[in-house]
């Protein structure tokens, strides 16, 4: 018995070196979620940000149809890469709304005439305060919202086809 | 397009980007101050008004990310929980020591509903509601968290019970 305790020490290093090496090659996700998935949608509303299209309120959503919002904007770059993702969706009939983080009406338009312009409406978030009701910690992210209001899911960083392949059969599953 | 890989691609993820929204830096005793003649404040004020007839975005209420609130005591309290709300971006550094646009935007939001009579515990559990525990720098007493609290103590008893066989040994 005591010889064995004796490699004890030896045992817990050895436990402890193997923790922090996974830990090296396996690091922890630092993604922050929301903890608003599967709670209602908050009450907000959103002026429009440019002329051609009205701005997001909180009672757009639920009324039996399913939508999209996705938190976007014009200086993010990844949201470039997720413009070819988002056409997909609205070329499927998923109706898409954008919250533009820290925007201008210059910027917006132009980066629609550029990326292509997925969205119905879209709301001047200027303070993040939607933002920040959501839950989400950066652009861009997507919220699929149901026909009863609630948050279903959501999708952090620029969309991948998986993720379009997803959303459009949870939205279908929904209407 | 090819796409940017996941891990890479959230703007909350990047801390060297030269995303906007990405602006961890090092801010303590670095934030800016608006400084300036003091005859300039009234044609700042008379161009501001210009502006906002002009472009009514501009008329709205400013932010409050790096103005403090004019009633010290609720000043005070807002810069406490500020202190305590971890910023989503910059993960690792209090909302009150970021650059990055969202914590700005978030001492904003504090202040603005401690102005409105919220208390701090009711803007804390608000913002929890949206991010979870992960957002307080203040962990609650619960199920995942009870060890932190009980270890001192846990560790103070074995520590006795050592010294104790340890000194008897020596007589």
């Amino acid at each position: 018995m005591r010889r064995m305790l004796l490699w004890l020490p030896l045992a817990l290093f050895a436990a402890l070196f193997g923790l922090v090496a996974l830990g090296l090659f396996k690091p922890a996700d630092r993604t922050v979620r929301s903890a608003m998935v599967d709670k209602p949608l908050p009450d907000f509303t959103l002026p429009a940000i440019v002329p051609s299209k009205p701005g997001v309120a909180r009672t757009s959503f639920g009324g039996g149809k399913p939508r999209l919002i996705n938190v976007f904007a014009s200086w993010c770059v990844p949201c470039i890469a997720e413009a070819p993702e988002l056409m997909k969706l609205k070329a499927a009939g998923v109706p898409i709304d954008g919250v533009a983080i820290n925007d201008t009406p210059e910027a917006v338009q132009k980066f629609l005439d550029r990326n292509g312009d997925p969205y119905q409406r879209i709301g001047n978030d200027k303070a993040s305060q939607v933002q920040i009701a959501l839950g989400s910690s950066g652009v861009p992210e997507t919220f699929l919202i149901d026909g009863r209001g609630r948050i279903v899911r959501q999708y952090v960083s620029n969309l991948q086809d998986d993720q379009v392949d997803d959303i459009l059969k949870t939205w279908r599953g929904m209407r | 397009m090819r796409p940017l890989p996941r891990f890479l691609s959230h703007a909350g993820l990047v801390p060297a980007s030269n995303e906007r929204q990405a602006g961890c830096v090092e801010s303590k005793g670095l934030r800016l101050r608006r400084v300036g003649p003091r005859h300039k404040a009234g044609v700042t004020v008379v161009l501001g008004l210009i502006l906002a007839a002009i472009n009514p975005a501009l008329a709205e209420k400013a932010s409050l990310a790096d103005t403090q609130l004019s009633d010290p005591a609720k000043e005070a309290q807002a810069k406490a929980l500020m202190e305590t709300i971890r910023c989503v971006e910059c993960q690792g550094q209090a909302i009150s020591d970021s650059n990055a646009d969202i914590a700005g935007n978030m001492r904003s939001l504090i202040r603005e509903r401690i102005k409105a009579g919220e208390s701090p515990e009711q803007v804390r559990a608000w913002l929890i509601q949206r991010y979870g525990d992960y957002i307080s720098y203040d962990p609650p007493l619960g199920g995942a968290t009870w060890p932190l609290w009980a270890a001192p103590f846990v560790l103070l008893v074995i520590g006795i019970v050592i010294a104790r066989s340890s000194f008897r040994r020596k007589r």
